[in-house]
């Protein structure tokens, strides 16, 4: 070669292989052609013939050496001793190499190796190695942080699994705690690392080596801790960071890189990715090439990416809420929401007032069902036969499961309040507890979603039938049934275990001050700020209310929810005997 | 789960085991290519009878998103779809002219197959009108989610069938061979899904869509069944239960999470509505070869002479899988 850019075989590549030859062979050529002097180290599991040809595939290059082959079973010691060896072979062959860089076969530079190999020779002293003190990060993944320091592991994560957590378990119980050598401080971090010869040689010869990997042998994860707890005896200047981005899902397994990633990866700056999926494509292609593949000299800024693994992450263990779907089906308690959004929930207040349903919906914006849950069908607002997401308004549809009726309605309209009506005549079975069937009673169900505003007009059941044209004996009747489930219901919103936002009054309660009640709940619906309600709903006329109720007590059954009418003198709701003005705000 | 429900379980999965294995004899290949079939190639099994309109596009899809290898199932077809069949150079198929009923609605035939050439390859079992979306499925190969799964140590993936129709009546646009049928069919309903728990299996009843909606509209608990497992990676113990709906052993139907998080999980589209449908629905219910007495396809045909419409106002027009993914209906997970 006639001229060789500056700092040539200054950065070695320790590199672990173990599938994918075929393209830890592309990279090595990669990394070399750039002028990297290589140490490859092959896990000893893969097959010896193909561990033979990838070797005779590197054989006409010069600066390339192989280490020997140790197993490295996820979480074990062999991926730290083959990481030792490798490093001691680079160290001693290469003579010129001022920083060792690590990496694995499915490791991909994405910026040109030479940005690199400036980057570090303009900080000749500097190691890149993630390391920080246990408690001081919360990545670990299933409560193993400083435990896996004074533990021992000596079962197989991945084959033995059960003995593993018995084990650690049993460790726990007895109190057993192995002792930490005095003069180290475990710490902890990617396993990914670019570290100078000064500080790589300090640790690999060290008089008290034997005593470290002893310790270390035993350490669970040892690769994310043995350098970065050594490190941090010899370093001059740590900058506590992975050159090599490589993010990790919950669980602790590295996130993979597809085609489709391409465009973030550009625009990560990053020097190296980890991991890439061997059959892609298009990345290997954008990235090997050669130069144009290059990016801009900035630092590297993988904010990106970060968000959309953290989001990954967060889709996997929280979810959507209020989502019910084949792939998510919490438990009871365990929804994270048990519906999708907030949802009022009126009761009496549509046999109270006239046009209750249009009234609401012109002062809150929101949308307005009738009897959602009525025994014929389901009244969507507008009488549509179908509403979002294709739910039907068929009763028996809806009633085969209440729980995926009401979280589907509310899913499917998210981001618009829905408001719909109850009534004592839609509940068939309230008032059990919540250990019986709490997802097919309504009542609980209702009373246990913090997303439900439930305001009740205790009582108002009783209007419609005053206005109806039934014989008093079938009144008599239907009276006693629906008091007797409202009461139930009510005893099931006052539970200790609802945590619906609940308000209660009684009919004859509400119409004292009917204004004051509405906008308390309209406020808190909030859809429209703060303006002062104008218009009121039409009260329905209720001259001679009184006397029916006394009318019933007086057939032996005794109406009690509505609170106490007068049964003569000025009938509530009327004023001289003209119907009831709207009430309007001064 | 107690010993004793669990052994019970194990009884029952030696049982279809057993009937898969003494069903072996009613299948005769007719050509048998498995001798191609490398260690990691993915496997197609499918059962047919007269589909020779949908296979064209069917073997185009599939091998577009990287299945090696298609084991069919011919159950006496009449209209040369065996002999299109037999011509492909990645199928093999396996002839029979027994019950369609008796073996479990090819339940059976299926599982020896698997048996035979599934252990220890990710197979996907499918009917010719179902068509898999899985997360990123534009832009990646279906390989790229058997390596997720895999290094995931994930060995179930579950994909909910999803009715397609198209808008007006079923029998309005022809469908022609080659054709993609989601040109007719492309319309779906989004959110009326009703999900119950399966406590012997723990596998997810889930039922719903255009077929509860307007078939099932007063017995929604005669709902077919949509929650299916149709990609699993294989091991010669395993046994479908029930179509694609459930699998023992139990753990591989736990392909969804109880603790608030979302699974990765796909949709199988179901293409079943074209206008082949009206004709289909009516020699199915002359051979009575279907589940609970045809029960569905009395249904239909009941409904079908009235007024063959599925489509309505809230339908949804299909566009991608994110389109699925953001209303619900399946999840990333945690792949990104």
């Amino acid at each position: 070669m006639t001229h060789r850019p500056p700092h040539w075989g200054s950065v070695g590549i320790v590199m672990l292989v173990h599938t994918a030859l075929d393209r830890a062979e592309q990279v090595a050529r990669h990394w070399h052609a750039a002028g990297c002097p290589m140490v490859i180290h092959c896990d000893k599991s893969t097959p010896r013939h193909a561990y033979e040809a990838f070797r005779a595939a590197l054989a006409d290059l010069t600066d390339i050496r192989f280490s020997r082959r140790h197993r490295c079973e996820w979480g074990t010691w062999g991926i730290v001793a083959a990481t030792q060896e490798a490093s001691e072979l680079m160290l001693e062959e290469f003579e010129k190499v001022r920083h060792v860089y690590l990496a694995s076969g499915s490791c991909l530079p994405l910026r040109p190796v030479q940005a690199l190999i400036d980057y570090l020779a303009e900080r000749p002293r500097t190691d890149f190695i993630e390391s920080a003190t246990t408690a001081d990060v919360p990545w670990t993944v299933g409560g193993l942080d400083e435990e896996r320091f004074t533990l021992r592991f000596p079962f197989s994560w991945k084959r033995q699994r059960h003995l593993f957590d018995r084990y650690v378990a049993i460790q726990r119980a007895i109190g057993f705690k192995r002792k930490v050598p005095h003069n180290i401080l475990p710490h902890m971090g990617s396993q990914w690392w670019c570290l100078t010869r000064q500080t790589l040689s300090a640790i690999l010869q060290d008089p008290e080596r034997a005593t470290y990997d002893r310790f270390f042998r035993r350490v669970w994860i040892p690769d994310e801790s043995y350098f970065q707890t050594l490190a941090r005896l010899y370093s001059t200047n740590i900058e506590s960071r992975s050159l090599t981005l490589s993010k990790f899902d919950f669980q602790g397994k590295p996130h993979i890189f597809y085609d489709d990633h391409l465009q973030l990866l550009r625009r990560s700056d990053c020097f190296v990715a980890r991991k890439i999926w061997a059959h892609a494509d298009r990345i290997y292609d954008a990235f090997l090439t050669g130069p144009e593949g290059a990016m801009s000299r900035t630092e590297p800024n993988p904010g990106k990416i970060d968000r959309i693994f953290a989001k990954a992450v967060e889709r996997r263990t929280r979810g959507r809420p209020g989502l019910f779907m084949q792939s998510r089906f919490p438990n009871e308690g365990w929804e994270n929401g048990r519906t999708g959004g907030p949802y009022s929930v009126f009761q009496g207040f549509a046999e109270l007032f006239e046009d209750f349903e249009p009234w609401l919906a012109k002062a809150t914006g929101a949308r307005v069902h009738g009897h959602l849950f009525a025994p014929e069908r389901v009244e969507y607002d507008g009488e549509q036969p179908v509403i979002n997401g294709a739910l039907s308004d068929s009763a028996a549809t809806r009633d085969y499961n209440r729980k995926a009726f009401l979280t589907s309605l509310i899913w499917n309209t998210r981001g618009e309040r829905q408001c719909f009506q109850l009534g004592p005549a839609d509940i068939p079975c309230p008032g059990k507890t919540p250990e019986d069937e709490p997802d097919m009673d309504l009542s609980w169900m209702i009373a246990g979603d913090p997303n439900a505003q439930v305001s009740v007009i205790s009582g108002a059941w009783a209007v419609p039938l005053f206005k109806s044209n039934l014989n008093f004996a079938d009144i008599r009747a239907e009276a006693a049934r629906l008091q007797k489930i409202e009461s139930e219901h009510l005893d099931v919103l006052r539970s200790p275990y609802s945590k619906a936002r609940i308000r209660i009054w009684t009919m004859a309660d509400f119409i004292e001050s009917p204004m004051e009640s509405l906008q308390t709940i309209i406020d808190e619906i909030g859809n429209k700020g703060l303006r002062r309600l104008a218009e009121a709903p039409r009260m329905t006329d209720l001259s001679g209310f009184g006397q029916f109720l006394q009318n019933l007590k007086n057939q032996g059954m005794h109406p009690y929810l509505m609170g106490d009418f007068p049964v003569v003198g000025e009938p509530v709701g009327t004023d001289n005997g003209k119907p009831r003005k709207p009430y309007l705000v001064q | 789960m107690g010993v004793v429900q669990s052994y019970r379980l194990r009884l029952q999965r030696k049982r279809w085991r057993v009937r898969a294995f003494r069903k072996r004899r009613e299948l005769r290949a007719i050509s048998d290519r498995t001798a191609q079939i490398r260690p990691d190639d993915i496997l197609l099994f499918s059962t047919q009878r007269n589909e020779k309109i949908r296979l064209p596009y069917f073997l185009h899809y599939y091998r577009e998103m990287g299945v090696n290898h298609f084991l069919m199932v011919d159950n006496d077809s009449d209209d040369g779809s065996l002999e299109y069949l037999m011509k492909q150079p990645d199928v093999s198929v396996w002839h029979t002219r027994r019950s369609y009923k008796r073996s479990r609605f090819g339940v059976d035939w299926l599982n020896w197959l698997q048996w035979q050439h599934g252990h220890g390859h990710w197979t996907l079992v499918v009917d010719p009108d179902e068509f898999l979306v899985y997360p990123f499925c534009d832009t990646r190969p279906l390989r790229a989610l058997t390596d997720w799964l895999d290094a995931s140590s994930i060995k179930s993936f579950s994909a909910m069938l999803l009715d397609m129709y198209p808008k007006g009546r079923i029998d309005a646009q022809p469908y022609r061979e080659g054709q993609n049928p989601l040109e007719i069919t492309s319309w779906f309903d989004s959110g009326n899904y009703m999900i119950q728990k399966n406590g012997k299996f723990g596998n997810l009843w889930v039922q719903g869509g255009p077929r509860a909606r307007v078939f099932f509209r007063d017995m929604p608990e005669k709902a077919p069944a949509l929650n299916k497992v149709p990609l699993v990676k294989w091991d010669r113990r395993y046994a479908y239960v029930s179509s694609t709906h459930m699998l023992l052993p139990r753990g591989l139907n736990l392909v969804y999470d109880e603790w608030g998080g979302e699974k990765a999980s796909g949709v199988l589209l179901h293409t079943k509505f074209l206008d082949t449908f009206t004709a289909k629905a009516r020699e199915e219910l002359d051979r009575k070869q279907h589940y609970a007495a045809s029960i569905e396809y009395r249904a239909y045909a009941e409904n079908l002479a009235r007024n063959p419409e599925l489509w309505c106002k809230w339908s949804e027009k299909y566009i991608n899988w994110r389109q699925l993914e953001i209303l619900g209906l399946m999840s990333k997970g945690n792949w990104a």
